[in-house]
């Protein structure tokens, strides 16, 4: 058989953890074949050392049949091994041709000749189909163009393996098609494609073959061809899992949060969010699609207080809270599960009662007259974990840090859902947890639902958003797109209306 | 939790020991006898009651000092204006025991207020600084150790110039020192003072806010994670503020268990050296209140214990700062002691070939996230 890559056997061990025990994937020529994991299932680790960022503890690596030693990134470059990373290493005010060609720049006397790199590149573009025009810097080319950009690195590197670390996460649907379309254009040509994913779908409708790891053991792989998605997903979890989200219809009351005209900067003081208006309702929930970085921050900081407001208004139960701050917010029936667990949601230094009690603590009963009741937050937590089925080593007194992503995940989902807010704003909630948490959290949000309570869903997975949201808004370059009947659309319009484009395409 | 405390107090011992290991060797190199210079070292510190009195003396400030560096670390805050703080907190202990004439009963709660007023002013301003302009709190305090130096070299002499020496203040009258008769008679005429009793209460107070209030736990909060802290609905600044005000009061108050306990005057031209080695204190110490406390008694022995060495050997009283130099850094570097003790372990382990841990990512920050 002809493999192009072998990697037989590896072994790595972080201090503590087995990151990959004995695992063995070989790589055909010209085959996408799928790595599929959960996160810290050990894929990224293993990529790593394919290209040579770690150095494994056992295994050997064969390159086209022959024994290699990869210890650092260029000798994997001089091997044709190339890698497309999840975030990409652009220089911003660069043009793509000078991006490209960073670090090996053909010189002509003196002067670096951007002459014949960019025809160079433009022969490569129309060869796969990758459409880059090699003078446009990258601040103005869209994600989707700067991802082409990366793999068009490793090609005119001349990489024959290419790695794809979950590529898709940044991109739209649409974007998705043509990355798929740019895939098989390099298959086409004789490249050879690892494919780094949790994203069944993908694997589905791109991959040849696909290899399971968990927990840092290889499970097995498989064909595409003659897998189910159900099985696949079997492999990776350690057991079956039910994809559908068990939801009645929605019964909207009043409304809850009402966003008026409100505009924010962000980090680089330009608007963020531009007149942006909303409304959620008790009883439903409402989901923000978007790609990554078009204003869902600056909306949520906004929301929660942690951003200033430059215009428009935010109304809570028809009370103007524009000028509230994070505490009086809070006060006020505002909950969040924020989209970074380990900067906003935890203390991880701080037991998990600790944690529990965080937007609380200053009051009774966990507190009377700045002193705090240490029984009382011990028992709110007991029965809070047992709820919420958060489990850690050393019970409540453990620390925070020492849980699981899923459990830790679970603390937060239930500390805030303990505020009996009015509002539930709920950014990525099941971002990097298993399929067994993502479950059990998608079925407490939408309690809190069923429960009469508004619940604002941001999330950067389309499929979680479709699934849960009774309406879905689109945000696109800080501007409310539309919003629509989550009965009354599909991913593709809504991924349409995420690139910007409004419903019917000419409005 | 509890486990995990007493593995960094072992780490801590661990340190202390190698650090005194570290001096003997340097006592065997330059031709003594170790045991010998280590009997004197401790003899020194401990062999009557007062130069235990002296010992404990001498270790009252640095508690102090220790405190109000431990405090504001816990907040994430690095309070490197000890000196000045103390040095203010001194002066405004000696202004204000030099110019009133009233009983002891009043003078001296007076002084003692006093000192730690003047420390905490000189806190809050780089806590301010930080909140509002995002001014690193370790220039600032610098700063202001400089702006206390002068403070004193410009104030002592040109308003409580000493009988004979234009460099230091006059000596301060015994209604307005932490210096008590009885007390000092009880420890046969040591240095010892009400300052070490001010100290302890410190020690007390510090691990009552830090563990029982909702005080603390926010400038904790705010330390750990300033981030999660905010969107909790924490005022950051307001924090930072308070938790430097704590910092330099504590400071303050070791200018006058210095200034008015330990001594009875105020020189110009010299910033105290115990300012800095809050630090060193603080860092053995684990930035916890009890831990501080024995790391300064431990300081202090050394200290008051280094004149006798010297007296009885031939061993340099430097030695004695060496080792306490190098204890510091075993205390600094104990993320290595604690790297090796986890391999040890690990083979241990694996010997009696128990299976090993589940994959668990969170495992490996724990390492980082000891200390």
């Amino acid at each position: 058989m002809d493999y192009v890559v072998e990697m037989l056997n590896i072994r790595k061990e972080f201090p503590g953890i087995v990151a990959n025990d004995d695992i063995t994937v070989q790589l055909k020529r010209g085959e996408v074949l799928a790595l599929l994991g959960e996160n810290g299932a050990g894929k990224s680790t293993l990529m790593s050392i394919l290209f040579g960022l770690y150095q494994s503890d056992g295994g050997t690596i064969k390159v086209r049949g022959e024994e290699v030693k990869i210890s650092d990134p260029n000798i994997a470059n001089d091997l044709g091994i190339g890698m497309v990373h999840q975030h990409f290493k652009l220089v911003e005010n660069f043009t793509i041709t000078e991006n490209i060609i960073l670090g090996m720049e053909p010189r002509k006397g003196l002067v670096v000749d951007i002459q014949s790199a960019s025809r160079r590149i433009r022969e490569l573009s129309e060869k796969y189909g990758l459409n880059v025009d090699p003078f446009a810097k990258i601040e103005d080319v869209s994600v989707g163009m700067q991802q082409r950009v990366e793999i068009m690195k490793m090609l005119y590197r001349d990489a024959e393996v290419l790695i794809f670390d979950e590529p898709t996460s940044v991109l739209t649907p649409q974007e998705i098609q043509e990355l798929m379309k740019i895939m098989r254009n390099l298959i086409h040509e004789g490249k050879s494609i690892i494919l780094i994913t949790h994203k069944l779908k993908e694997i589905k409708a791109i991959a040849d073959r696909c290899t399971v790891i968990r927990r840092g053991k290889l499970i097995g792989t498989v064909d595409v061809a003659s897998t189910s998605e159900a099985k696949m997903a079997e492999m990776m979890v350690g057991r079956e899992v039910s994809f559908s989200v068990d939801k009645g219809p929605a019964r909207p009351g009043e409304v809850i949060l009402r966003i008026e005209d409100l505009t924010v900067l962000n980090n680089r003081k330009v608007k963020g969010l531009k007149g942006f208006s909303l409304e959620v309702h008790a009883g439903e929930i409402v989901g923000l699609a978007g790609v990554e970085g078009n204003g869902q921050v600056e909306l949520v900081e906004a929301l929660t207080g942690l951003r200033k407001i430059e215009s428009g208004k935010v109304f809570l139960k028809n009370k103007n809270i524009t000028e509230y701050s994070v505490l009086d917010r809070i006060q006020s029936g505002i909950a969040s599960i924020p989209e970074d667990r380990h900067k906003h949601g935890l203390i991880l230094d701080f037991t998990v009662e600790d944690n529990l009690v965080l937007k609380s603590f200053h009051q009774e009963p966990y507190s009377k007259n700045g002193l705090l009741n240490r029984e009382v937050i011990h028992q709110h937590a007991e029965k809070l974990m047992e709820d919420f089925d958060v489990r850690a080593g050393e019970g409540s007194a453990s620390l925070a840090r020492s849980l699981s992503g899923g459990n830790q995940q679970k603390a937060i989902v239930g500390r805030e859902i303990d505020l009996n807010p009015e509002l539930l704003i709920a950014v990525q909630p099941t971002r990097g947890l298993d399929v067994g948490a993502i479950e059990y959290i998608h079925k407490r949000i939408v309690e809190q639902r069923d429960r009469g309570k508004a619940v604002l869903l941001i999330s950067l997975e389309l499929d979680e958003i479709l699934d849960l949201s009774d309406r879905i808004a689109v945000i696109n370059n800080g501007e409310l797109i539309d919003t629509v009947d989550a009965t009354q659309t599909n991913e593709n319009e809504v991924g349409l209306m995420m690139a910007g484009i409004k419903r019917g395409g000419h409005r | 939790m509890k486990l995990k405390l007493e593995k960094n107090y072992l780490l801590a011992l661990v340190a202390v020991a190698l650090g005194l290991l570290a001096g003997a060797l340097l006592m065997a190199v330059t031709g003594n006898n170790p045991f010998e210079g280590y009997y004197y070292l401790f003899r020194g510190g401990l062999m009557s009651v007062q130069r235990i009195g002296d010992t404990l003396a001498t270790a009252t400030p640095l508690i102090l000092t220790g405190l109000s560096v431990a405090f504001a670390f816990k907040t994430g805050l690095f309070n490197i204006g000890a000196p000045g703080q103390m040095l203010i907190g001194g002066l405004c202990a000696t202004a204000v025991g030099l110019s009133f004439a009233w009983p002891k009963p009043v003078l001296l709660p007076a002084v003692v207020i006093a000192a730690i007023l003047g420390g905490a002013l000189w806190g809050i301003v780089p806590g301010w600084l930080k909140a509002r302009f995002n001014v690193h709190e370790v220039v600032s305090s610098i700063m202001m150790n400089w702006i206390a130096y002068w403070a004193v070299y410009y104030i002592i002499p040109g308003y409580f110039k000493g009988q004979y020496l234009e460099t230091e203040s006059k000596k301060i009258p015994m209604a307005a020192s932490l210096k008590m008769d009885w007390f000092t008679n009880l420890f046969n005429g040591s240095y010892i003072n009400m300052g070490f009793f001010l100290a302890l209460f410190a020690v007390i107070l510090m691990a009552f806010i830090l563990n029982k209030t909702t005080l603390g736990y926010e400038l904790k909060a705010v330390g750990f994670n300033r981030h999660a802290a905010e969107s909790a609905g924490i005022v950051a600044n307001r924090g930072i503020v308070l938790s430097m005000m704590i910092a330099g009061a504590l400071a303050g108050l070791a200018g006058a268990a210095y200034y008015v306990g330990y001594a009875s005057s105020m020189q110009i031209g010299v910033s105290p050296s115990q300012g800095f080695d809050g630090i060193a204190v603080s860092l053995l110490g684990l930035n916890s209140p009890w831990g501080v406390f024995a790391a300064a008694i431990f300081f202090g022995v050394l200290q008051s214990g280094k004149g006798f060495m010297n007296a009885m050997t031939s061993i340099p009283p430097e030695i004695a700062d060496t080792i306490i130099a190098t204890i510091i850094y075993f205390a600094a570097t104990n993320i290595l002691i604690e790297r090796a003790w986890e391999r040890i372990y690990r083979r241990k382990e694996k010997k009696h070939d128990r299976p090993e841990q589940d994959t668990n990512n969170s495992k490996a920050d724990q390492v980082g996230g000891l200390n």
